[in-house]
């Protein structure tokens, strides 16, 4: 693991569009039971144009820019050594089936402990008109060699 | 949201996984790291056994606090830390309790803290969720 990396940008990553049915197999795989997110007639009654995403897909955007990160061979990250450490996620709207949303991430943190390392990222996610979605802000723990 | 009090319940939910769970989590997300599906991995790597996604139990563990709401677009903050795995028995699955409870409330609605457990010990750490009013 790198600390040179910390402060690193990359770049936008390629659109990703929200797809309804997508919403509603995530919505079941994290064992959702909210209407909004599974009926459009639910989620149009409460005011969204679609079906609302649940809070926690975002991680789904992010897996583009998780493997930005994977792919510097500069960072040196080892996915087979990596712990999930924290997650957040920072909206300032719900994202909704029909978003294109676009992820910007920047390395905001590499610090080492006893042979690990934790490498903290902001994942900015826009829509299609470049107006802020959520943020996502993932901690990934690095083992060290044992 | 004004007639909130710190410490008052606001929401439980039991949630039982089975190994089924975690293939459809798998499959929705995108995350196929063995360690979730395969026990000849989970043991080469030293896991006491299959776990469930970290992302799958901060993905339920909001679910009644949107539940209570009634609406998602409420939730405008989510974080965790991941504390302690949860081990899925492949015949008996696991069972993640989770208690959702007022922290904080203020001008711009209010902090639900979430106690999320499996068997005695809780598995997320400072797990937070702000919701704004209605």
């Amino acid at each position: 693991m790198n600390p040179a990396i910390e402060g690193r940008s990359y770049p936008p990553t390629a659109p990703y569009l929200v797809g309804r049915e997508k919403v509603r197999e995530f919505a079941k795989a994290v064992l959702a039971t909210h209407p909004t997110h599974l009926e459009p007639e639910a989620a149009r009654a409460a005011g969204y144009a679609d079906v609302v995403a649940p809070p926690t897909f975002p991680i789904v955007v992010t897996a583009a820019t998780l493997q930005q990160l994977l792919d510097d061979e500069e960072a040196g990250v080892d996915f087979t050594r990596v712990v999930h450490g924290d997650q957040r996620f920072s909206y300032s709207r719900p994202i909704v089936a029909g978003d294109e949303l676009v992820a910007t991430m920047t390395v905001t943190s590499v610090k080492t402990l006893g042979g690990h390392s934790m490498v903290t990222s902001e994942s900015a996610i826009a829509d299609a008109t470049g107006a802020h979605v959520v943020t996502a802000t993932s901690t990934l723990v690095v083992r060290g060699d044992e | 949201m004004s007639a909130l009090e710190v410490g008052q319940v606001v929401a439980e939910a039991s949630y039982p996984l089975t190994r089924d769970t975690l293939v459809r989590y798998a499959g929705a997300s995108g995350d196929f790291n063995p360690i979730h599906y395969r026990d000849d991995v989970a043991a080469a790597v030293g896991l006491p056994g299959v776990l469930a996604h970290g992302m799958l139990t901060m993905g339920f563990a909001v679910q009644p606090v949107v539940d209570w709401l009634g609406d998602p677009g409420r939730v405008v903050d989510y974080q965790v830390k991941f504390t302690r795995p949860v081990v899925v028995d492949p015949e008996t699955g696991a069972v993640v309790n989770v208690v959702a409870k007022v922290g904080a409330v203020d001008d711009e609605g209010a902090r639900i803290d979430l106690t999320v457990t499996f068997g005695e010990q809780t598995v997320l750490g400072k797990a937070q969720v702000r919701v704004r009013p209605a």
